[in-house]
């Protein structure tokens, strides 16, 4: 790991995990963005899977002394999760002192519907990776997304949570301007608004 | 302007693999650029698409990688830079000109990217084409990172242009969709019009054409050996009585290891990037001194095999190890890489135990989209041959179709390979044979099985799902393509008529959203099939998210359940839609609800169930 005692940022790896159409590589490629804007190195992986519509979409970013841009088993830092089933089957990539982001609105998987396992009480789910992660802010992307303007932005509302959380060495100005290289101005009142309204989530 | 083309010598930027080795192409003067898409290698040709008329290169979407190394290599054999790029399998569709081309060379620097696929993301193996580079005697570059890869393809053009040869850039996933910090370069405009001197008795391989060719290139690799002796890409970093020799992202994941080891005071590390030929002679010098050597790759023991050839030439005695240690399956990653290190070494390690992941999760495979003809066209005709038949598959957005509840995808190879091996299974089984393939595949590698079938009278049924696009790689064109941007496009190759000229005489076309014709086609199709010979049934409507897309289509209706589902409820559980939410009704029985959000408004399910009508949507 990480942070050393005297503060010296060394590394972090982060570990993304949503469903197709989450806008799950574009939160990942902002945390890659801003650290490269910080001075810091980073390393970002995708995989895109068989499916165009409702796959599961892993991705990784390593900021700092790690030159690997991807993440083993436990090796995660930090935990992003976009929905709650899929941050459940990502914990192989955690260990007990990962933090974690988790929206908790649900995709429920069509395996679901076909009677093949059930899907799991979103209660009993955030107690489970609360007993077993170092730390987590649990929060509904989509209807802060929804205030926000659109559903589409709850990425960004996560996102907003994870620079709220300071697990990477950036100030907020850094993210936010950040932002505004990354979207183009029709879209980027709403995301930022997102963003935001993520942010203070964990800060109040 | 493309962002790919902003930016000058020393401007830094965050690029995924793929857009780097565009970079490095555009730095480099590329004028000829050809593709078969394929996942990881299809943001390639997909970029420089994008670039349009900001460049002058020419971009070629061909119909399959052999014809896009064949059209490339015209152009560099006139003094024109190409550039050729397919994943690990289509090395195998172009395998026939590549290992001819060797011999052949260029004028002009060409760079064939093969990007392979370990742990198979989106692939049906995980060959290791570095064994092609050896087996055609060309010089290989292998990055590790995006800014590896731009600038191994800049070098490429150089190293291809000294020597007359293509050059292999051989990339995996891990470098494809890695997305890095790349230093940029300065653009050298290239050209796109070139020059051609016959020379026959160079380039016409006629057997005393191809021997002498043969002795000159066995030359070239004795010159290229010294190449790969002093290149920039193969270094040597710390010191120590250990050695660890490794190549492409393998390489990124041992220095992780090892400084998490800690143990970077006792190692020697060769980190490769030019890889074949074979740097003999800096393995030779690195060996010397050293206690034992592990070689750390993923897949095959491709460097291992090497390494242990120079130790045996130059005499090193101390222990030599790679696959032992490290897996031969799947993708490698710095956790795998501390064990093999550290079992190798006897370094003892503690890290953090992984959390286990809870029991029964529900899966979330992938699937075929809400409101996908393919759907539709798998959900009738299973309805008229039922589980009697066999049914050969091939690759595509449709090899989905093998999942439960649709299950109709029985065996599958290669592309091309449904309507070829339902050839055979027709001949040898008393069954009745329907094969599966898409637009794209057929005009890929499909037109030649279906000449093949009519010739030798096999008796089966060839369903061609026309989506009018090249769906699972990211909607690219081909020749049959008939929608378009400009004007909604007409094809350049008409699909019946290229049929009906392969000498079937057996053809119809549905639309797969109306459920009943197509079943009734379907009927006497198998009817039809009692007199033997080759059926075709082309299935055609477009992917609904490519219409949207291209087209600009809205969505008009979606599909509400509005009173009792339960008569017709076999027939909703063997279409599948993900749209649907199964639930329980008052009586405690199964009924579907539709969940409006997924919804593709396809309309199927309400053609099966009366209980189902069209809802409008509000703008």
């Amino acid at each position: 790991m990480t942070t050393e005692k005297n503060g010296r940022f060394h590394g972090l790896r982060l570990f993304f995990t949503g469903v197709g159409g989450q806008g799950t590589l574009l939160a990942t490629r902002l945390v890659g963005e801003v650290a490269l804007a910080a001075g810091l190195h980073a390393s970002m992986s995708e995989i895109h899977g068989m499916a165009q519509r409702g796959g599961v979409v892993e991705s990784s970013v390593v900021v700092g002394d790690i030159q690997a841009p991807i993440v083993g088993e436990g090796q995660a830092d930090v935990l992003v999760a976009f929905e709650p089933l899929e941050a459940l089957r990502a914990l192989n990539r955690c260990h007990p002192k990962t933090s974690a982001v988790v929206s908790i609105s649900p995709i429920v998987p069509f395996t679901v519907a076909a009677g093949q396992g059930r899907y799991p009480d979103i209660g009993d789910a955030v107690k489970y990776l609360k007993e077993k992660l170092a730390k987590i802010v649990t929060l509904d992307a989509e209807a802060l997304a929804r205030e926000a303007g659109s559903v589409k932005a709850a990425n960004m509302v996560v996102m907003g949570a994870v620079a709220a959380m300071q697990v990477l060495p950036i100030a907020k100005e850094a993210w936010d301007a950040c932002l505004h290289r990354l979207f183009s101005p029709k879209l980027y009142d709403i995301n930022q608004k997102a963003f935001d309204l993520g942010f203070a989530r964990v800060c109040s | 302007m493309h962002d790919l083309l902003i930016g000058t010598r020393g401007e830094k930027k965050f690029l995924l693999g793929n857009e780097a080795i565009i970079r490095g192409a555009v730095e480099a003067g590329v004028g000829f650029v050809a593709a078969y898409p394929g996942t990881p290698s299809s943001e390639i040709i997909d970029g420089f698409a994008a670039l349009g008329p900001e460049i002058e290169t020419e971009v070629e979407y061909s119909v399959n990688e052999k014809v896009s190394v064949e059209s490339a290599c015209a152009a560099a054999q006139c003094g024109v830079r190409s550039l050729v790029s397919m994943k690990h399998v289509g090395l195998n569709v172009a395998s026939d000109a590549f290992m001819t081309l060797a011999y052949v060379g260029v004028k002009a620097g060409m760079v064939i990217v093969s990007a392979d696929d370990p742990s198979l993301h989106s692939s049906q193996n995980e060959q290791d084409n570095r064994y092609f580079a050896k087996m055609a005697g060309v010089p290989m570059l292998e990055p590790a990172t995006p800014q590896e890869a731009k600038d191994m393809v800049v070098t490429g053009y150089a190293l291809s242009e000294k020597y007359g040869l293509p050059v292999l850039l051989r990339t995996t996933t891990r470098v494809n969709h890695c997305r890095g910090p790349v230093t940029l370069g300065d653009i050298f405009p290239g050209k796109s019009k070139g020059t051609f001197t016959k020379d026959p008795f160079n380039l016409v391989v006629v057997p005393m054409v191809g021997r002498k060719l043969h002795l000159k290139l066995l030359e070239k690799h004795a010159q290229l050996k010294e190449t790969s002796e002093t290149s920039p890409f193969n270094t040597v970093e710390g010191t120590g009585p250990w050695g660890i020799i490794s190549s492409g992202v393998s390489a990124l994941y041992v220095q992780d290891a090892v400084r998490e080891l800690g143990i970077k005071e006792r190692v020697r590390f060769l980190k490769l990037g030019m890889t074949h030929p074979f740097p003999e002679r800096l393995v030779a010098e690195f060996l010397s001194g050293l206690e034992t050597v592990l070689v750390v790759e993923e897949l095959e023991p491709f460097l291992e095999e090497s390494v242990r050839g120079i130790a045996q030439k130059c005499g090193f005695r101390g222990k030599i190890a790679g696959k032992e240690f490290v897996p031969r399956a799947f993708e490698l990653d710095t956790v795998l890489v501390k064990k093999a290190v550290s079992r190798f070494f006897g370094v003892a390690f503690q890290d953090p135990e992984p959390l286990a992941v809870p029991q029964d999760l529900p899966a979330r495979p992938p699937n075929l989209c809400p409101g996908c003809p393919h759907r539709a066209t798998f959900f009738s005709v299973k309805k008229v041959f039922g589980d009697e038949a066999v049914y050969p598959t091939d690759i595509g957005c449709y090899t989905l179709g093998l999942l439960p509840p649709l299950q109709m995808a029985d065996f599958l190879i290669c592309m091309g390979s449904s309507i070829s091996t339902a050839g055979g299974f027709s001949r040898v089984l008393d069954r009745p044979v329907v094969a599966f393939i898409g637009d794209s595949t057929f005009f890929h590698s499909g037109i030649t099985g279906l000449i093949n079938a009519v010739n030798h009278e096999r008796n089966l049924l060839l369903v061609i799902l026309d989506n009018g696009t090249t769906a699972m790689t990211g909607h690219q064109p081909h020749p049959g393509v008939w929608l378009t941007k400009e004007g909604k496009g007409q094809a350049k190759v008409d699909l019946e008529t290229l049929v009906r000229g392969c000498g079937v005489k057996k053809l119809a076309v549905v639309n797969p959203l109306q459920v009943k014709k197509t079943q009734q086609v379907l009927q006497e199709m198998k009817t039809g099939m009692k007199e033997g010979g080759v059926s075709v049934l082309i299935s055609r409507s477009p992917c609904p998210l490519y219409e949207r897309r291209i087209l600009g289509t809205k969505q008009k209706v979606v599909f509400q359940v509005t009173g009792d589902c339960r008569p017709c409820r076999e027939d909703l559980a063997q279409l599948g839609c993900t749209a649907f939410v199964w639930t329980q009704d008052r009586g405690g029985e199964a009924c579907v609800r539709i969940n409006e959000v997924l919804c593709g408004g396809c309309s199927v399910c309400a053609q099966l169930c009366d209980a189902i009508k069209p809802k409008k949507i509000e703008a």
